[in-house]
């Protein structure tokens, strides 16, 4: 084939869309062709939904030992399909399924994976964050042998599926059961939910800046002037300080109230995937740099240690 | 049970990072550097499982002279023992290169459980164990909060999206990378620093491992991110700010 492979992935439709634009933009770039693949019935909506032009062609993946997702199932799979295929370039959206599998899948073939990539420049150059979002990096795959690149929620839009038809094909591996040696059982919920965060209006939500759980407090005080509820970054709930179902971000919540206030947190993507929607962002960092002022529309630069009991009382003021 | 704890050593959190001169990493001179978040929990699962059920952990670090502070802040928290992988080129290394480093050392040891933290703050790859797995040939399960063992392997609890978990089954040797939060960290006691002193630290060469620098993907430069989005940024001291930032909530943005 030669071109590019776009992996899709069932019920991730989204950000599966999102890798098909990414893959459009390769073809953009290459001139090569694009087809899809995913595990799974070729009826399934990840086929239905992109069917039309791109892609041409998808590959519907089947075997009864990939109904439950593994690691070592998947790898076994796509390697079979890839070796097939013999693409140029693979792209994957980057979800916590494709951050377990397809590492181990680029090793296969002595290749690396460049992973959460945010842009394709010329060349192709792959874009990703450094740092937490503090710096970004220009990636560049060298030699012979199929280019590995997984896309990070949200960087490419989706494109609307064009007029055409597409001619799903579907591949059977070869493979036994000893190649799986995991047994996975079924996803389930952490503890009973007690808050709501994604129907509140008004969320003050709390990040490492805060450095102990003893200047919570401070913070809380806001919260209860505005009328808001309080929401906390990854650390925070890790260190206990606040209970995980207030946790805001990829592993926690996704909110979109009227107002989220920033409180000394910096911006890292798996924060900014839980609140970017918010109709109004406001931060509040001691680092002008800070990546969440990105999302921001308005930003205060500043010791929160200052800023937040100024920002209590001058809310109580307006109020009175 | 013989862990072994992938860690790495990485910019402090708060650090101000600048770009070098040739603009393909940053300045580390003056720098001050810190253990990995996530390995740090992955440290801690290891000390756990050894406190609960026997054995040694052992922690392996790839990285130059400086790398070594980090080590011993590790065996002060209660490793066993330690492989400093001496080198000065990590950053001309792929993910690929420099977990061929980590197998190499790891591989003669025979390790029962390898573990690392699920990504770095720096490069933030998370693929690091993964790629470990594959090049030792075990099997791994990714961004793992609690680790059981059974009496036909492990049984862990793997962290999904948007707060779901899932339980996993797997036989030893295995590799898991672990996910902060699933544990309260420990602090090194005084005691813990002094022992520390005389435990041993085990230095070997990339070339003694046999592993040469061959690179798939290259990092050509970095930048800092370009602004896309035009944030008011609210001038004056706390006190001026806050009382502009009310009005605007109140009568630009409407919020209030
Ligand atoms: C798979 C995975 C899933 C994850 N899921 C989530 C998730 O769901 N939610 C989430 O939040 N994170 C998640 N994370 C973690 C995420 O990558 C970041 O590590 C985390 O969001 C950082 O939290 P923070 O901004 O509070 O802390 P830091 O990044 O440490 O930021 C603290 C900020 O406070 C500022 N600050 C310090 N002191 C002051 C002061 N006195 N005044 C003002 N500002 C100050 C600093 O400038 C800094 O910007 C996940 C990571 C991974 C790998």
């Amino acid at each position: 084939m030669s071109g590019i492979l776009v992996i899709q992935e069932a019920g991730r439709n989204r950000i599966s869309f999102e890798a098909l634009a990414a893959g459009s933009a390769l073809v953009e770039l290459t001139g090569l062709s694009l087809e899809t693949a995913a595990i799974g019935d070729p009826n399934s909506n990840v086929f239905v939904e992109t069917s039309g032009t791109p892609p041409a062609v998808a590959h519907a993946i089947q075997h009864h030992l990939l109904e439950t997702y593994t690691s070592d199932g998947y790898v076994h799979a796509f390697e079979q399909l890839i070796r097939k295929l013999d693409p140029s370039y693979i792209v994957f959206p980057h979800t916590y399924q494709t951050r377990d599998y397809a590492p181990r899948l680029a090793t296969r073939f002595g290749q690396v994976l460049t992973s959460d990539v945010t842009a394709i420049e010329a060349g192709p150059a792959f874009v990703r964050q450094l740092f937490q979002g503090k710096m970004t990096g220009n990636y560049r795959h060298q030699g012979d042998g199929p280019c590995f690149i997984s896309i990070q929620a949200g960087a490419f839009r989706a494109n609307p599926p064009q007029e055409g038809k597409t001619t799903i094909l579907p591949f059977e591996p070869q493979m036994t059961d000893d190649v799986i040696r995991t047994s996975p059982g079924a996803p389930f919920r952490g503890a009973a939910q007690t808050v709501d965060l994604g129907s509140a209006q008004l969320i003050v939500a709390v990040g490492r800046g805060i450095k102990d759980a003893d200047n919570l407090p401070m913070v809380q005080e806001l919260a209860t002037a505005l009328g808001a509820e309080i929401a906390a970054s990854r650390p925070i709930c890790d260190n206990g300080w606040l209970p995980m179902e207030r946790q805001v971000g990829s592993s926690g919540q996704t909110v979109a109230p009227k107002l989220y206030l920033a409180v000394g947190i910096s911006g890292a993507i798996q924060h900014l995937v839980g609140m970017k929607g918010s109709q109004c962002i406001v931060a509040i960092n001691k680092d002008p740099e800070a990546p969440i002022f990105e999302v921001a529309d308005y930003g205060i630069a500043g010791d929160l240690f200052e800023v937040v009991p100024a920002l209590t009382e001058a809310i109580k003021a307006a109020g009175q | 049970m013989k862990i072994i704890v992938a860690i790495k050593q990485v910019p402090e959190r708060d650090a101000q990072v600048r770009i070098d001169a040739a603009g393909k990493w940053i300045d580390e001179s003056g720098l001050q550097w810190a253990l990995n978040e996530s390995d740090a929990y992955a440290l801690e699962e290891a000390l756990q499982l050894k406190e609960k059920n026997g054995g040694e952990v052992v922690v392996v670090s790839a990285g130059p002279e400086r790398v070594g502070t980090t080590i011993r802040e590790a065996l002060a928290k209660g490793a066993d023992r330690a492989i400093h992988i001496d080198c000065d080129d990590l950053g001309s290394r792929d993910a690929l290169g420099v977990a061929r480093l980590l197998a190499a050392a790891m591989k003669p040891e025979n390790p029962d459980l390898v573990l690392t933290g699920l990504q770095s703050e720096d490069l933030g790859l998370g693929q690091t164990g993964v790629i470990v797995a594959e090049l030792l040939g075990l099997p791994h399960a990714t961004l793992i909060l609690q680790v059981e063992k059974t009496e036909t392997g492990l049984k862990v609890k793997r962290e999904l999206e948007e707060g779901w978990f899932q339980s996993i089954e797997l036989p030893t040797p295995a590799v898991l990378t672990i996910q902060s939060g699933g544990n309260k960290l420990r602090y090194a006691t005084l005691m813990g620093i002094k022992k520390a002193k005389t435990k041993e630290v085990r230095r070997v060469t990339a070339s003694e491992l046999g592993v040469d620098g061959a690179q798939v993907v290259v990092l050509e430069r970095i930048a800092l991110p370009q602004k896309q989005k035009s944030t008011q940024m609210l001038p004056g001291n706390a006190k001026e700010a806050a009382a502009t930032l009310v009005e605007k909530l109140k009568f630009e943005a409407r919020v209030l």
